[in-house]
């Protein structure tokens, strides 16, 4: 035993001496390196697949189909007005986080990450609880005319719920990054609470409150779990593909998921892009 | 006028006492201390970005000690200046006024004249980041000037500067002060206090020790460490003796050295003075004369101003040969020398 783990570090060495005598990595890097590309390739591999088993001619098809571009264009949509609603809310609770101290602040940071650890179904029935029209919620909604379940205004709700941690902790951490001499130095000029909020904090902060924005945008239109619960139809993409999945199988269900995963990319890396950009202007 | 009273504030284990005094309108008020006595706390309760534990703030007879920070009319420029990364350097600099004033050409007029007095106009438009650091502290200056202070705070304010340009930042400060500018300025620099202040408060160990104008303070230290910044390294607190056989002034410094002292009124403690430069070294003992003493010469340096001989008479002793030259016979460390102190040298009063 001894000396057969003697002999495989003996190998290992001499790897890692060869390997260092032709590049200048040691024995260490490769390793890290191997292990990274195995990760990767975990990643790229399943997507790559599927993209490679769907032609050109699948995707062209699938796209023609109204009911597929119809969920395509609410699921975006859906999920981007979920993202902005909830950040005029949402980007100020994350200040409060950022600068206040207070009895109970790691309690509140553990109860908006909650979304992120419970069951998505769960959420989704929970979600389903607080606005079905028995709920004291939707009699209010109803009141003013507002129908949430089965409703893109209920699923974005259940996307909002699962999605918002993304946004408030990516922004808490924006608003913590930013030093507080810069808050007060401008107060020290006469600048009201709200306009060193706006003026200071708000830009200082806005990459990552941004990059949280993305996120939570892109978490949203990939919920499937909370939102299949609320509201079956309107019909989202992640449901639409579940739906051919479970109808016609896995053959008929990929060019819609491929598809829709490459619309999202592209969504996604023009966003990404356009933050990278903002915070070099 | 500002009146500060028995201001105090616990920071962990550090904390500011009894802070007490008082800024007329249109003083130089410099604060100087050691880094870690406390001096940018207290620029930061009189700002208002620390509340006190306990004291008053008294602005024009008002109290402001709980005063929002947006409400006071002080003008703090931090010792890292805080320059706002994101906007341009007029963009900092016009922070102050308000969309309104702004555009308001009384507005752009202000923003015109403190930028050229302070020499930055022509840095306007750029960047915070493309700028040095004597650039960035005078827009520092220009960004709490726009907005009127009352009360100009300064902390540090030329201790991140290169020293060829201190003497220009120094006589712009003179020059908004001879315009009328309250100034609270705190320093570690004595020399930075003397040719600006027109009264000082040293502060130590989070309490003020000394205050008055620097004459005052330099000329007749209270406490070792207001000597040692003051230039006098052979200061001692004595107690007055009389000597039992002539009755005249003495003090005992150490059971080897005691000093008699020219005829005085003083009595109790006292605050002793010995200038370094009349004391004088003898290989032999010198035939005749007051305070001659026996000690070890610990230790010979170059200064700046020639020679620089610390003895040891049971206490410690410095003594300065202008002219680097030393008497004849006496060149080693470790020798024990023959001293002896001219009577001019010998200043006392009392606290």
């Amino acid at each position: 035993m001894g000396s057969t783990s003697a002999g495989i570090k003996d190998l290992c060495l001499t790897i890692a001496l060869m390997a260092l005598s032709v590049r200048k990595y040691s024995g260490f890097d490769l390793l890290i390196i191997f292990l990274s590309g195995l990760v990767l390739l975990f990643i790229v591999a399943p997507l790559l697949g599927m993209l490679l088993r769907t032609t050109p001619g699948q995707l062209f098809e699938v796209s023609g189909k109204p009911e597929v571009m119809h969920s395509i264009v609410l699921t975006l949509g859906v999920s981007f007005s979920a993202t902005l609603v909830f950040a005029v809310a949402a980007v100020p609770f994350a200040y409060f986080l950022a600068r206040r101290t207070f009895h109970g602040r790691r309690l509140v940071n553990g109860l908006v990450d909650l979304p992120i650890v419970i069951p998505h179904t769960a959420a989704g029935i929970a979600m389903l609880g607080f606005i079905s029209r028995e709920s004291v919620t939707g009699k209010a909604a109803s009141l003013l005319g507002l129908e949430l379940v089965g409703r893109p205004a209920g699923i974005a709700l259940a996307m909002a719920f699962v999605s918002l941690p993304f946004l408030i902790n990516a922004a808490r951490d924006g608003f913590a990054s930013v030093p507080v001499r810069y808050e007060k130095a401008a107060l020290n000029l006469g600048a009201s609470p709200f306009r060193v909020f706006i003026t200071i904090a708000l830009p200082l902060a806005w990459k990552q409150i941004l990059s949280g924005l993305v996120l939570m945008f892109a978490r949203g239109m990939s919920e499937f779990g909370a939102v299949v619960i609320v509201a079956y139809h309107p019909m989202v993409t992640p449901v639409l593909v579940y739906e051919w999945f479970g109808a016609y199988g896995l053959r008929y269900a990929r060019p819609a998921a491929v598809l829709f995963m490459l619309i999202a990319l592209a969504f996604f890396i023009v966003l990404r892009l356009l933050t990278h950009r903002r915070h070099h202007a | 006028m500002l009146e500060v009273r028995q201001l105090t504030r616990s920071f962990g284990d550090f904390s500011l006492q009894n802070i007490s005094f008082t800024v007329e309108r249109g003083d130089y008020f410099v604060i100087l201390g050691l880094s870690g006595a406390g001096k940018s706390l207290l620029l930061e309760l009189l700002a208002g970005l620390e509340l006190p534990d306990s004291g008053q703030i008294l602005l024009n007879g008002k109290d402001i000690t709980r005063e929002k920070i947006q409400r006071r009319p002080f003008g703090l420029v931090f010792q890292d200046l805080a320059i706002f990364p994101h906007l341009s350097v007029r963009a900092n600099i016009a922070y102050s006024l308000n969309k309104r004033e702004g555009k308001a050409t009384a507005g752009q007029e202000k923003l015109t004249a403190i930028t050229r007095d302070l020499g930055i106009r022509h840095l306007l438009d750029r960047r915070p980041e493309t700028l040095s650091g004597g650039e960035l502290q005078r827009v520092a200056l220009a960004r709490v000037l726009v907005h009127d202070p009352e009360i100009l705070l300064l902390d540090e304010p030329l201790a991140s500067i290169d020293v060829s340009l201190k003497a220009g930042i120094r006589s712009l400060l003179r020059k908004l002060h001879r315009n009328g500018q309250t100034i609270i300025h705190v320093t570690h620099d004595e020399e930075e206090a003397v040719s600006l202040a027109g009264k000082i408060a040293v502060i130590q160990d989070g309490a003020i020790i000394q205050q008055g104008t620097p004459g005052e303070v330099f000329s007749k230290p209270g406490s070792p460490f207001v000597a040692r910044f003051a230039g006098h390294p052979n200061f001692f607190t004595p107690r007055l003796e009389a000597d039992p056989e002539s009755g005249k002034p003495l003090v005992r410094l150490s059971n080897a050295l005691t000093i008699n002292i020219p005829p005085t009124m003083l009595r109790g403690k006292i605050c002793l003075i010995i200038d370094p430069a009349a004391i004088r070294l003898f290989a032999e003992k010198p035939p005749a004369g007051e305070n001659v003493f026996q000690a070890m010469i610990r230790e010979i340096y170059p200064s700046r101003q020639g020679l620089e001989i610390l003895l040891d008479a049971g206490i410690p002793l410095l003594v300065k040969y202008p002219d680097a030259k030393l008497p004849e016979g006496i060149v080693r460390e470790g020798d024990t020398v023959w001293a002896m102190i001219a009577g001019n040298g010998i200043l006392c009063y009392q606290d």
